[in-house]
C-alpha cells in the first residue's frame, strides 16, 4: 500500500521540477506555448495526484506515510535524507499548494501575455521572460512541496531556502526596474534575519536530540521538557523555549510577522500571479505550517506560545490599520495578508493549531482569489494600480466583480463563507485561552475584524462602484479579461465559499489533525470551544448573532458611508488626524528605522571591515601577501625541473639517501 | 642462511682474482721498451684512415637482439625436456602454448621485415 | 600435481586478454592503413571481453592461483574493472589524435594492450616476482609508447628520460625485493608478513629493503622526490600517450603499493608510515606549488597529478581499512578526472595544433559553451569543490588521516588544496573571462564528444551520489 504511494509522492514532487527545468533550460526551442504547456501539465499532474493522496490519506485513512526516499549522506551518525512524511496536515497542504499553483499557472498565461511591454526596448534580460516566469513558478511549486512533505529538518530547511530563493527571483522579476531590485534585496535581507534564527533553531534541535528526523525528535521531546541551557552569564534558559523561539524567528521572516514584515508589502513589485501564489496563498504560510508541524515542541513551552501569540496579535491589528490608507490596490491586499497571517499566528499561540491551519487553507483560496481579481483589474487598467484612478468597474468586468465580492466577503468573515468559519474559530479559541495577555489579544483580534471589513470594502467600493475616474483612453479599452484569467477566478471562488462549511466540523473541531498536531490537554482551547459546536449550519446561524459578524457589518457600513456617500469625510479625517495619518503613512517607521539605523549601521560596519580588515589586512597582507609568496615560491621551485636527465637521477639518489638518513640513522 | 651464498662469493672472488692476476702477470713480466715506431698507430704500413671504434650497421643489433630473445626462450626447452616425464600432459600443453606465443612473435618479426637485410 | 582448468580461473581475464592480444598482433600484420579500424575495434572488443570476464568472475572471497602467486580478490577485480574502462576510454579519445599524427599503427594498440595486461597482472600479484613481472610488462610498453613518434624531438627526449629513470627505479625496486627476500626468506605475500613480524624491530636489512621498494613504487606513482620524470614525460609524450600514462597505470601503481605494503608488509606499518608521510607532504606541497607557475596545460596537469598522489598516499599511510578504501576511492576518482582533463586537450587539438597551452583555453566559453562547462566541472572537481566527485575523495582521505591522529598532516593537506585551487580556478577564468585567441571550430568526432561529456558528467553524477562508489570501495577492501 505505502509502496504505491511512494512512487506517487515522488511523481508529485518531480512533475513540477521537470516542467520547470524544461521551461527554463529549453526556453528557446519550446517557445511560449511549449513552456506554459509543460509547466501546466507538470503542475496539473501534481495537483491530481495530490488530490488522490489526500483521498487515500485523509478519507480512506490508510495511515501516515513516513519513509525515507533517498539518503544523501551520513556523517558522524547523522543522516541527511530526503524523505516524505504525509499525514492529513501534509495532504491538505499539498492539495492547497498544487491547486492554487495550478490556478495561478493558468491565470499567468493571460497576465503575462504582453510581458514584452514590461521590458525596455532591446533589453537582454527580457529575452524569453515569459518562459522564465513559468519556470520559476513551477520551481516554486516543487520547492514548496518539498517543504511541506519533508520528514526531517534538513529537507524542511532546503525547501525553506528554495522557496525563499524563488521568491527573491520573482520579486525582482522585472530586473530592470530599480524598485523591484530594491524590493527583492529587502525581502532577501529580511529573510536572512529570520533564517538565521531558523537555522540556529535547527542546530539546537540537532544538538539536543542528535537527529533531524521529525518522528524521532517528537518521540523524545517530552523528555527534554525540563532541560535548561546556559547562553551567557549564569542564567538558565529552557532549551525548549530557546529552540521554539528560534524556529519561530524563522517563521516570522517567512510569514512576515512584526517586526520582520517589512518585506512583504514591497514584494508587490513582482508580477501579480506570484503575489497571489507566493506572497499570499502558500509561501508566507510556510511559517504557520512549520509551527503547526512542530506543535509537539511548542506545546512544551508556554513562554514560546505566549511570544507567538503576542507577535501574531500585533501583526493582525497594526498591519490591518495600515491597509486603510493605501491607494495601491495590491498593497491593500498585501496588508490584509499580513493581518490575516497575524490571525493564524495568534491561533498557533493559543494552541489552536488546527484553527490556524484551517484559516491558512481558506485564506489561501480567498486571498489568491482577491489577488488574481486585483490582477485582473490591473490588466484591464493597463497596469495602473492606483485605486484613485478606478471606480465603477462593475459593469465592465462582471466576472471579476462577482468573484472579488466573494473573496471580500470571505475575507471579512461574512457568515457562511469560508473565512467566517476559520476566523471565528480562531477568535473563539483566543477567548478560551488562559495564556497571559490573552484578554488583550482577544480585544485586538476583535478590533481587527472591524478594520478588516473597513479596508476590504473600502477597496471594493473604490474599485467597482462609484464614478469611473480613469482617463478616457483607458476607459475605452476597458473590458473583461480573457477566459484564462476569469476561469481561475471562478475556480477559486468555489472553495472560497464552500471550503469552510465542508471542513469546519472535521478540521478545527474534529479529529482531522489528530496525530499530526499535538496539543497538551491544558492548552486545548479548541476542545473547549468545540463543546459548543453543533455542526456547520448551526454555526452559520449563530453567526448572525455573534459579535464579530456585527463588527464586520459595521466595517462594511462605515466603508460604504465614507467612500460612497461622503467621500469628503476621509479627506477631513486625514487633515484632522494628520499625526496618526503620518504615522500610518510611514508604516510606524519600521522602514525608516531599518534604513536609517540598521542598514546604515551595517553599511558603516561593512565599510570599516572593507577598508580596514578586508583591504588592508586580508587583501593586503593575507591574500595578496600569501599569493605573492606562493607565486614566488612556485617560480623558484619550478627551476628544480632543469630538464637534465642527470639532475633528475641525482634528485632520485638524494631522495633515497635522505630517506635512509631519516629512517635508518635516526 | 647467508652461508648458502658462500660458494657464490668464493666463485666471484676467484673470478675477479684470476682476471686481475693474469693482467698483473702480463704487466709485471712483459718487457717494456717503447720507441716512436712502436707507439704510433699501425695499419698495414699506412697511416690510420679512420677512428678505430668503427660504427656498426644498426641491423646487426636487431639481428643480435632477435637472436638473444629466441635463443633464451628456446633455452627454456632444455629443463622442460628433462622433467617432461614428471610433469606429463600438463607440461606438454603448457609448452605448446608457450611455443604458440613464440610463433606469434616470430610471425610478427617476419612480416615486419626484421629478418630481411635490405 | 592436481591441475585442472578451474585452478586457472582467477587468471581467466588475463589469459583471455593475452590470447586476444596475439590475435590482434597477427591480424594487424595483414591490415593496411585503410583497414586499420579493424585493429581498433578488435582492441576494444578484447578489452570489453576482458571486462566482462572480470565482472563475471567477481570474487566474494580471495581466490588464489599458480601456487599462491596470483590472487583474485574484490580489490583486484574492482581495480581491473576501472583499469579496463579507463583504457577503453583512452582508445576512443585518442583515435582521431593518433590518426592526425602518423601514429595510427597497430603498435599503438598492441602496446596499450600489453601495458593493460601488465596492469592486470600487477593488480592480482601475490608474490614479489609477479609484481615485478607485471611492472616490467607495463613499464616497457609505456617507454615504447612515449617513443612512438620517433621523429619528434620532445617525445624522444621524454622517452629517453623515462626509460633511464625508470630503469633506475626498477633496479632499486628489485634490489629492495632481494633485501626483503633475504630478510624474510619468502617472496609470497601470504607468508611475508608473518616472517617480517618475527624480525627484531628496526631490522636494518628490512628497513633498507622497504625504502628501496618504496622508491620503486613512488617512482611509478610519481611521488616527490621521485617525480622528476612526470612533468617532462607528460609534456613530451604525444597527448594520447599522456592520457594513457596518467590514467590506468596510476591504478596499477596503487595496486602495487597495496599489494606489497599492505598485503605483504602490513605488519610493518609503523616502519613505512613515516616514509609515506614525508612523500605525501612533499607531493601535495610541491605539486600544488609548482603547478601554479606552469603555462603548459599538460605540465600543469602533471604537477596536479603529483599533488593528487600526495592525497592518495594520505589514505594508505593511515593504515586502516577505511584509509585504504579512501585511497582506492581517490585513485579511481583521480583517473576519472585525469581522463577528462587530458581528453579535453585531445578534443581541442587538431592536425598540426596541440592545444596544450593554457592560453589555448582562452575564451573557450565563446567557442563551445558546453565543453567550457564540462571543463569547469572537471576543474572544480580536481580542486575539490563540493559537490563534485573530487571533494568527496579529498574528504575521505583527509578523514582517514584525521582518524589516526595525523591532524597536522590533514591540515597541511587542506592548506595545499586551497593553494591548488588557484590554478584550477585560473583555467575557469581563462575560459570564461578572456577573449579567445582563435575562433577555429572544434573539430572532433562525435564519439569523442559524447564520451567526454559523459566522462565530465560522471564527475558531477558520482559527486551528487557519493556514497555508492565509496561503499563499493569499502566493500572491496573488506
Amino acid at each position: 500500500m505505502t509502496e504505491s504511494l511512494h512512487n506517487i509522492l515522488v511523481a508529485i514532487v518531480l512533475a513540477p521540477l521537470i516542467g520547470s527545468i524544461l521551461a527554463g533550460l529549453f526556453a528557446g526551442p519550446l517557445g511560449r506555448k511549449g513552456a506554459h504547456t509543460v509547466t501546466i501539465v507538470g503542475v496539473a499532474i501534481a495537483c491530481l495526484l495530490s488530490m488522490y493522496v489526500f483521498k487515500r490519506i485523509a478519507i480512506d485513512e490508510i495511515g501516515v506515510f513516513n519513509q525515507t526516499i533517498y539518503t544523501w549522506l551520513k556523517s558522524d551518525g547523522i543522516s541527511f535524507e530526503v524523505g516524505f512524511l504525509v499525514d492529513n496536515l501534509t495532504a491538505m497542504m499539498m492539495v492547497v499548494v498544487t491547486f492554487v499553483s495550478l490556478m495561478v499557472h493558468v491565470y499567468t498565461i493571460g497576465y503575462m501575455s504582453h510581458d514584452e511591454e514590461n521590458w525596455p526596448e532591446g533589453s537582454g534580460a527580457g529575452v524569453n521572460s515569459y518562459q522564465r516566469f513559468f519556470s520559476y513558478i513551477s520551481l516554486f511549486t516543487f520547492s514548496m512541496l518539498m517543504l511541506v512533505m519533508a520528514n526531517n529538518f534538513m529537507q524542511l530547511f532546503f525547501g525553506w531556502e528554495a522557496v525563499g530563493l524563488v521568491s527573491y527571483l520573482l520579486i525582482g522579476f522585472w530586473s530592470v526596474r530599480e524598485t523591484a531590485v530594491f524590493a527583492n534585496l529587502k525581502a532577501f535581507l529580511v529573510n536572512r534575519v529570520g533564517d538565521f534564527g531558523f537555522i540556529l533553531g535547527i542546530a539546537g534541535v540537532l544538538m539536543y536530540f542528535n537527529t533531524l528526523d521529525y518522528a524521532s525528535v517528537f518521540a523524545v521531546a517530552e523528555q527534554h521538557k525540563d532541560l535548561t541551557m546556559n547562553i551567557w552569564g549564569d542564567e538558565q534558559w529552557s532549551v525548549m523555549t530557546v529552540i521554539c523561539i528560534l524556529l519561530f524567528i524563522g517563521a516570522m521572516g517567512k510569514s512576515a510577522q512584526v517586526p520582520l514584515h517589512v518585506w512583504l508589502p514591497d514584494s508587490m513589485e513582482g508580477p501579480t500571479p506570484i503575489s497571489a501564489l507566493i506572497h499570499a496563498a502558500t509561501m508566507v504560510t510556510a511559517g504557520i505550517y512549520m509551527v503547526a508541524r512542530m506543535s509537539p515542541l511548542y506545546e512544551l513551552s508556554e513562554t514560546a506560545l505566549t511570544f507567538v501569540m503576542i507577535i501574531g496579535a500585533l501583526t493582525a491589528f497594526f498591519m490591518g490599520l495600515l491597509g486603510l490608507i493605501q491607494n495601491d490596490i495590491k498593497r491593500v491586499v498585501a496588508y490584509s495578508t499580513l493581518s490575516q497571517l497575524g490571525y493564524m499566528t495568534v491561533a498557533l499561540g493559543v494552541s489552536a493549531y488546527a484553527a490556524g491551519v484551517f484559516h491558512l487553507m481558506t485564506h489561501a483560496f480567498f486571498k489568491a482569489l482577491l489577488f488574481l481579481g486585483a490582477g485582473s483589474v490591473i490588466i484591464a487598467m493597463h497596469h495602473d494600480q492606483d485605486m484613485r484612478n478606478m471606480g465603477g468597474l462593475r459593469k465592465y468586468m462582471p466576472w471579476t466583480w462577482g468573484t472579488s465580492l466573494v473573496g471580500s466577503l470571505a475575507l471579512i468573515g461574512a457568515p457562511g463563507f469560508a473565512g467566517y468559519y476559520s476566523k471565528d474559530s480562531i477568535i473563539m479559541a483566543v477567548g478560551a485561552s488562559h495564556l497571559p495577555y490573552a484578554d488583550l489579544v482577544y480585544v485586538m483580534v476583535l478590533a481587527g475584524v472591524f478594520i478588516t471589513a473597513l479596508y476590504s470594502f473600502r477597496m471594493y467600493f473604490l474599485v467597482f462602484h462609484g464614478e469611473p475616474r480613469m482617463d478616457e483612453h483607458t476607459k475605452e479599452h476597458l473590458h473583461e479579461c480573457p477566459r484564462v484569467v476569469t476561469w481561475p477566478l471562478i475556480a477559486l471562488a468555489v472553495p472560497s465559499v464552500a471550503a469552510g462549511a465542508v471542513f469546519v466540523s472535521s478540521m478545527p473541531f474534529g479529529d482531522f489533525f489528530d496525530g499530526a498536531i499535538k496539543v497538551a490537554h491544558e492548552h486545548d482551547t479548541l476542545a473547549h470551544v468545540g463543546e459548543h459546536f453543533h455542526g456547520w449550519f448551526s454555526m452559520f446561524l449563530h453567526g448572525f448573532v455573534a459579535l464579530p459578524t456585527w463588527l464586520a457589518a459595521a466595517g462594511v457600513g462605515t466603508a460604504y458611508y465614507l467612500y460612497m456617500k461622503r467621500p469628503d469625510i476621509p479627506a477631513m479625517i486625514e487633515r484632522k488626524l494628520s499625526l496618526v495619518h503620518w504615522v500610518l503613512d510611514n508604516k510606524y517607521g519600521f522602514d525608516a528605522f531599518n534604513q536609517g539605523v540598521i542598514a546604515a549601521a551595517s553599511r558603516g560596519l561593512g565599510r570599516f571591515l572593507w577598508k580596514v580588515s578586508d583591504l588592508l589586512l586580508i587583501d593586503g597582507l593575507v591574500v595578496n601577501g600569501s599569493a605573492k609568496s606562493v607565486g614566488l615560491l612556485a617560480a623558484v621551485t619550478r627551476h628544480l625541473q632543469s630538464g637534465y636527465l642527470y639532475h633528475y637521477a641525482f634528485v632520485m639518489i638524494v631522495g633515497l639517501l635522505a630517506l635512509f638518513g631519516i629512517f635508518i640513522l635516526q | 642462511m647467508l652461508e648458502n651464498y658462500l660458494p657464490v662469493l668464493i666463485f666471484l672472488v676467484i673470478g675477479f682474482g684470476f682476471g686481475a692476476f693474469m693482467m698483473a702477470l702480463g704487466f709485471i713480466l712483459g718487457p717494456r721498451r717503447p720507441d716512436s715506431e712502436k707507439l704510433s698507430p699501425y695499419e698495414c704500413g699506412f697511416e690510420a684512415f679512420e677512428d678505430s671504434r668503427m660504427k656498426f650497421d644498426v641491423r646487426f643489433y636487431l639481428v643480435a637482439i632477435l637472436f638473444i630473445i629466441f635463443d633464451l626462450e628456446i633455452a627454456f626447452l632444455f629443463p622442460w625436456a628433462v622433467v617432461l616425464r614428471e610433469i606429463g600432459m600438463f607440461g606438454f600443453v603448457a609448452m605448446v602454448i608457450f611455443l604458440a606465443l613464440l610463433v606469434v612473435g616470430f610471425i610478427y618479426e617476419w612480416k615486419k621485415g626484421a629478418l630481411q637485410w635490405e | 600435481m592436481d591441475l585442472t582448468l578451474t585452478s586457472f580461473a582467477p587468471a581467466m581475464p588475463e589469459m583471455f586478454l593475452l590470447g586476444m592480444l596475439s590475435l590482434v598482433l597477427v591480424v594487424d600484420l595483414f591490415l593496411t592503413e585503410r583497414t586499420r579500424h579493424i585493429t581498433y575495434i578488435l582492441s576494444l572488443l578484447s578489452l570489453a571481453g576482458t571486462f566482462w570476464l572480470v565482472l563475471d568472475g567477481y570474487p566474494r572471497l580471495p581466490e588464489l592461483a599458480f601456487h599462491g602467486s596470483y590472487i583474485n580478490d574484490p580489490m583486484a577485480a574492482l581495480l581491473k574493472l576501472f583499469m579496463l574502462l579507463a583504457v577503453m576510454v583512452v582508445l576512443v579519445y585518442s583515435k582521431e589524435y593518433i590518426k592526425q599524427r602518423d601514429m595510427y599503427k597497430g603498435e599503438f594498440y598492441l602496446l596499450v594492450l600489453f601495458a593493460t595486461l601488465g596492469m592486470l597482472v600487477l593488480a592480482s600479484a601475490h608474490t614479489l616476482l609477479t609484481v615485478y613481472m607485471g611492472l616490467e610488462l607495463l613499464s616497457l610498453s609505456m617507454y615504447a609508447m612515449v617513443a612512438l613518434r620517433r621523429d619528434n624531438v620532445d617525445a624522444s627526449e621524454a622517452a629517453m628520460k623515462y626509460f633511464v629513470l625508470g630503469a633506475m627505479a626498477s633496479a632499486m625496486l628489485l634490489y629492495g625485493m632481494s633485501l626483503v627476500y633475504g630478510a624474510t626468506g619468502t617472496l609470497d605475500f601470504a607468508l611475508m608478513g608473518e616472517a617480517a613480524a618475527k624480525l627484531p624491530t628496526n631490522d636494518v636489512t628490512m628497513l633498507f629493503g622497504i625504502i628501496f621498494m618504496l622508491v620503486g613504487v613512488a617512482f611509478k606513482l610519481g611521488a616527490v622526490p621521485f617525480h622528476m620524470w612526470v612533468p617532462d614525460v607528460y609534456h613530451g609524450a604525444p597527448t594520447a600517450v599522456t592520457l594513457f600514462i596518467s590514467s590506468a597505470p596510476k591504478l596499477a601503481a596503487f595496486a602495487m603499493l597495496m599489494r606489497i605494503f599492505v598485503d605483504g608488509l602490513g605488519e610493518l606499518h609503523q616502519q613505512w608510515q613515516g616514509i609515506l608521510i614525508v612523500m605525501a607532504l612533499l607531493s601535495f606541497g610541491l605539486g600544488n606549488l609548482v603547478a601554479i607557475a606552469q603555462t603548459n596545460l599538460k605540465r600543469m596537469l602533471a604537477y596536479s597529478g603529483i599533488s593528487h598522489i600526495g592525497f592518495l598516499l594520505l589514505g594508505v599511510l593511515s593504515g586502516t581499512s577505511e584509509g585504504y578504501a579512501a585511497s582506492l576511492y581517490y585513485a579511481i576518482t583521480y583517473v576519472v578526472m585525469s581522463l577528462g582533463g587530458f581528453g579535453m586537450i585531445l578534443l581541442l587539438s587538431r592536425a598540426g595544433f596541440e592545444a596544450d597551452k593554457l592560453d589555448d583555453l582562452k575564451g573557450l566559453n565563446d567557442r563551445s559553451p558546453w565543453f567550457a562547462l564540462m571543463m569547469m566541472m572537471l576543474m572544480f572537481s580536481m580542486a575539490g569543490v563540493p559537490p563534485f566527485l573530487g571533494f568527496w575523495a579529498k574528504l575521505a582521505v583527509i578523514q582517514a588521516a584525521v582518524g589516526v591522529g595525523l591532524v597536522w598532516l590533514a591540515i597541511a593537506a587542506v592548506v595545499f588544496s586551497v593553494v591548488g585551487a588557484f590554478y584550477y580556478l585560473r583555467i575557469i577564468k581563462l575560459m570564461y573571462f578572456d577573449k579567445p585567441e582563435s575562433d577555429a571550430p572544434i573539430e572532433s568526432s562525435a564519439d569523442l564528444r559524447i564520451l567526454l561529456s559523459a566522462n565530465s558528467l560522471a564527475v558531477v553524477g558520482l559527486g551528487l551520489f557519493p556514497s555508492s562508489l565509496l561503499a563499493i570501495c569499502s566493500a572491496s577492501i573488506g
